[in-house]
């Protein structure tokens, strides 16, 4: 009995095994067929996660990026090759995002690798790009103070967004007391760091700045939001800066509207919340408070780019009400970027394409022409929007022009003198004082 | 000549009616400032709100109120405003006269916050009069927060005329606020202010007398005191309020944690899939309020009621599926248990984001949970404390029935001797799966609650689960009881530690805090005592 009931699980154990054979040798065949295919089309890689707690966020930039692509075989691909996706999911695992860059550069052998959303994913994948020589495009407002042969940044750095979002606090709401607060992790640290050390530049006190940090997905904002009124009750005009991180924005907005703090008594200023977090809040009890980003869905172009690129999107999705936000023009402006310097030096290299991108100009979807920069980091203008009661924002202040980002913040100590330059120094951190690139380039 | 003549009257005519029409465009100061509000420009709009609401002229009342609403429409090429009303209707903003329809080249016209300070101050003194109690009570406390020297005659004009005992006192504050801030004010003035606002001795009068500026010696001297006095006060009340925020924290968490008190504390069920259970029940709520608003708008504020069964009954059922198909079989095995709930877990999470999206989908607050009261000089907001009684009705009604009703007693009968109770002739397997779909039922149901303070988003759950096993751990695995003072005591305790050690140093010192607890009691607070839960 126990023999033959042994038998039968090996015979099915076996039966079982031909099958698995079977579907490997069909998976093999069919990635041998793509294989071949793969060679007249050239391979983009996108290494967003889609799952885990940054899927909330990365899925879109997924998508742009499959938009994009898109839209340029469309017009007939690149170099006369049609584009094709790599689409792998780093399940917001930091260590995963490595392992799978590694996979894409080595086995997929993409050309380009659009993705990370957190700074810590875009650490992990550093040594990577380094190691093999690849190229990231990193489409996230970030906290600087970095810049890398192989890593363009066509989000914001805190020049581009914090500093011009102070200014208009200061200046228009005549701001003289500041609440700091923010998720603990390594991008509101920083650069509630620039921002502290900006303020106190500008003559704020010590004790009219007050730094709060709270734990990732923190949903219990009672207390905080008390003592931000606290806080605020001294007499002087209070704002808060707001560098809280995804998730725990709607709980911290909700306590906001539902203690009755409105807009015009202590406005909140975030560099997290754009139209997507939006989208889970009812915003009539939000209305006033800003946010400040290098574009914003309801700006209106002289030339319709913003406009025609939400109609193709929401046509691409099949969805009327999908929104557009910032670090999804960061990745159309960069992906335009590769797509001319590929152009340019008729070759998907990447070491003749990282020295061809410095100088190349996109246009981005508010009306102006982007500029890849010696530092690897670009030209955008800043934007501060007003939270409207139907989720979208009100632009109430942009810069004059467009702001260059600094890979290294001129109000830091440590970082004042250095200076990004690809193109002259060939050095990522250059200090201007010693004239001496000091290496490794973070 | 009797036609040239008739054309020259008629054009003196047309000329004549021409001014007549002409006049009150161009009239006066009031004019030109209604059609400030056409140039989209934030000065303008300000200085427009400025000569609009002192002109005394009737329309300034609709022209600042309709702003406020964004009712206020401009043309910015014709230059043109106009007021429409809730009813539809329109009037031009400068004449007051009807216009048929608004052109479509006109929009609202915008403002920002500085605006709406100002609209805010100017209502107040426009409204400080009208005949409802509510907007008077208003109108008071917006001129008390902007105390501009201008309000200060329309405040003694609405003084001398009230009769409203808590209008006046609002009223009689806001001419304070006026007194304290007025450069040319008597110093016996500026004292009486400095009294009045020490007797209203919130933070909004500590505002004031913090910020006031350079005063005569004795009023600096007597707004010292006043604001220690204040503070004092207020010292107290945080205390009172670190008290309830810890009551409230603590029902979340006890919330969150009754349905694990069932599966993993009188089932011993490892359950990590504990948090999907809540999740499942906040996308319930979800659902139940897609439906509503696109096919019964009205019944958006029973919205969470009829949800709170659906939740039960599908997070329930869903427990139910689970026990039956997979938990079933491991039954004293916690590691395979564990792998098995935390795999699964995984699982729902991602089904529900392949389903709903990976982004947060609204559920919005009926308005009976939104805003808040002022209880003292404590701040109580509604969702908070309907929260609150819903979870304790929740625990009164679960103790009731594993008290007094059959299927409790069967409940607790399998669990403390499982061979017995099959040998009295109960179904013990069917009870299991009803006793696990019962703990994740109650999970659905803390959803439907929670979904109304945080993210609706697949990640929902997981924010909750180590708090839930700690509340049950910590309280005593197998007593509701101690779940209940588990909950509250860590909530509590938390809510004092973080204004001294921040929110995150607070965190961690109240895992630490646990951790020696339970060194120390390994059964947690209220251990169960006798015979211990069949493995």
């Amino acid at each position: 009995m126990l023999t033959k009931s042994t038998h039968d699980i090996a015979a099915s154990f076996s039966r079982r095994g031909v099958l698995a054979a079977t579907a490997g040798l069909m998976l093999g065949l069919a990635s041998l067929t793509g294989a071949k295919a793969a060679d007249d089309t050239i391979k983009v890689g996108v290494l967003h996660s889609l799952s885990g707690t940054m899927a909330i966020s990365e899925t879109t930039l997924k998508d742009t990026i499959l938009f994009l692509i898109d839209e340029q075989n469309k017009k007939g691909g690149v170099l006369g090759k049609k584009l094709e996706a790599v689409v792998v999911d780093p399940a917001s695992n930091w260590p995963l995002f490595a392992e799978k860059a590694r996979e894409l550069i080595t086995k997929d052998k993409v050309a380009v690798v659009f993705g990370c959303w957190t700074s810590v994913s875009r650490k992990s994948v550093l040594p990577v790009f380094k190691e093999l020589n690849n190229i990231l495009f990193y489409p996230v407002q970030y906290e600087g103070e970095e810049s890398e042969r192989n890593v363009f940044y066509t989000g914001a750095a805190p020049n581009q967004q914090a500093i011009p979002a102070v200014d208009y606090l200061m200046k228009d709401e005549k701001v003289k007391r500041w609440v700091l607060a923010g998720t603990d992790y390594v991008y509101p640290r920083t650069t509630n760091k620039i921002l502290e050390a900006y303020l106190k530049s500008k003559g704020v006190a010590q004790e009219d700045i007050m730094i709060n940090y709270t734990p990732f997905g923190h949903s219990d904002w009672q207390t905080i939001v008390a003592d931000i009124k606290k806080f605020g009750s001294a007499g002087k005009k209070t704002a808060v800066v707001s560098t809280i991180n995804g998730d725990a924005n709607v709980p911290f907005y909700k306590e906001l509207g539902n203690q009755g703090i409105k807009a015009k008594d202590i406005p909140v200023v975030a560099f997290s919340v754009g139209e997507e977090e939006l989208a889970g809040i009812d915003t009539k009890p939000l209305v006033g408070h800003l946010a400040a980003w290098n574009y914003f869905e309801s700006i209106k172009t002289k030339d319709g780019s913003n406009e025609k690129f939400i109609k193709d999107w929401q046509a691409y999705t099949k969805n009327p009400k999908r929104v557009t936000n910032d670090p999804m023009e960061a990745h159309v402006i960069g992906f335009n970027m590769w797509v001319k310097a590929v152009e340019k030096v008729k070759s998907t290299d990447p070491d003749k394409v990282i020295d061809a991108l410095p100088g190349i100009e996109a246009p981005n979807l508010t009306g102006g022409v982007s500029k890849m920069l010696p530092n690897h980091h670009i030209t955008k203008p800043v934007f501060i929007g007003e939270i409207k009661g139907n989720g979208q924002f009100d632009v109430v202040w942009k810069t004059p022009g467009l702001v260059a980002g600094d890979a290294w913040s001129k109000e830091l100590d440590g970082s004042k003198d250095l200076v990004g330059d690809w193109v002259g120094k060939k050095c990522g951190n250059f200090n201007t004082k010693t004239n001496k690139c000091l290496g490794s380039g973070s | 000549m009797p036609a040239n003549l008739s054309a020259r009257l008629c054009s003196f005519a047309l000329s004549l009616f021409l001014i007549a029409f002409a006049l009150p465009a161009f009239a006066g100061p009031f004019e030109d400032a209604v059609a400030k509000f056409a140039n989209d420009d934030y000065s303008d709009t300000e200085e427009a709100i400025g000569v609009v609401a002192s002109s005394g002229n009737t329309l300034a009342f609709p022209i600042i109120s309709a702003l406020q609403d964004g009712r206020l429409m401009a043309d910015s090429d014709s230059k043109k405003v106009y007021v429409t009303g809730a009813d539809g209707k329109s009037i031009d903003a400068a004449t007051g006269q009807p216009v048929a329809s608004v052109p479509d080249s006109a929009s609202a016209v915008r403002l920002n916050n500085r605006l709406r300070r100002s609209v805010d101050a100017a209502l107040g003194s426009l409204t400080l009069q009208s005949p409802d109690l509510g907007t008077r009570l208003q109108a008071a406390q917006s001129v008390f927060k902007s105390h501009e020297e201008t309000a200060l005659e329309a405040v003694d004009g609405a003084l001398a005329k009230e009769t409203n005992k808590s209008v006046k006192t609002a009223l009689g504050e806001a001419r304070a606020a006026i007194l304290l801030f007025k450069p040319d004010a008597t110093e016996v003035d500026k004292l009486e202010a400095v009294a009045t606002l020490k007797a209203r001795g919130d933070q909004e009068a500590m505002a004031l007398l913090t910020g006031m500026g350079d005063q005569p010696a004795s009023v600096t001297k007597a707004a010292a005191s006043a604001i220690s006095s204040i503070q004092g006060s207020l010292a107290v009340w945080s205390t009172v309020q670190n008290a309830w925020y810890g009551l409230s924290l603590g029902s979340v968490l006890l919330l969150a944690a009754i349905g694990l008190a069932i599966t993993f504390g009188v089932m011993g069920v490892i359950n990590m899939a504990h948090g999907e259970m809540v999740m499942i029940g906040a996308y319930t709520t979800f659902v139940v309020q897609e439906v509503i608003r696109t096919r019964y708008p009205g019944l958006f504020d029973y919205s969470l009621l009829i949800a709170v069964p659906l939740a039960f009954l599908v997070a329930g059922g869903i427990g139910v599926l689970i026990e039956r198909s997979i938990i079933r079989f491991l039954y004293g095995r916690p590691l395979e248990t564990l792998l098995a709930t935390w795999g699964l877990s995984l699982v729902l999470q991602q089904a529900v984001r392949t389903m709903f999206g990976p982004t947060n989908r609204e559920v919005g607050n009926p308005s009976w949970m939104s805003g808040a009261f002022e209880l003292g000089q404590i701040t109580i907001t509604y969702n908070r404390l309907w929260i609150l009684c819903f979870t304790l009705a929740v625990f009164v009604i679960l103790l009731a029935m594993l008290r007094y009703t059959a299927l409790g007693l069967e409940m607790r009968a399998v669990t403390q001797n499982r061979r017995m109770a099959a040998s009295m002739g109960i179904a013990t397997s069917r009870v299991d799966a009803l006793t696990f779909g019962l703990g994740s039922g109650i999970a659905g149901i803390a959803g439907v609650a929670l979904s109304q303070i945080d993210n609706v988003s697949p990640n929902l759950g997981q924010s909750y689960i180590i708090d839930s096993f700690m509340v049950v751990v910590f309280g005593g695995v197998g007593n509701l009881w101690g779940t209940l003072v588990g909950a509250f005591t860590l909530g509590i305790a938390n809510k004092f530690l973080e204004p001294v050690a921040g929110a995150v140093l607070g965190k961690i010192a109240i895992l630490v805090l646990i951790i020696l607890f339970i060194q120390k009691r390994p059964r947690g607070l209220f251990a169960l005592k006798g015979r211990a839960v069949e493995a």
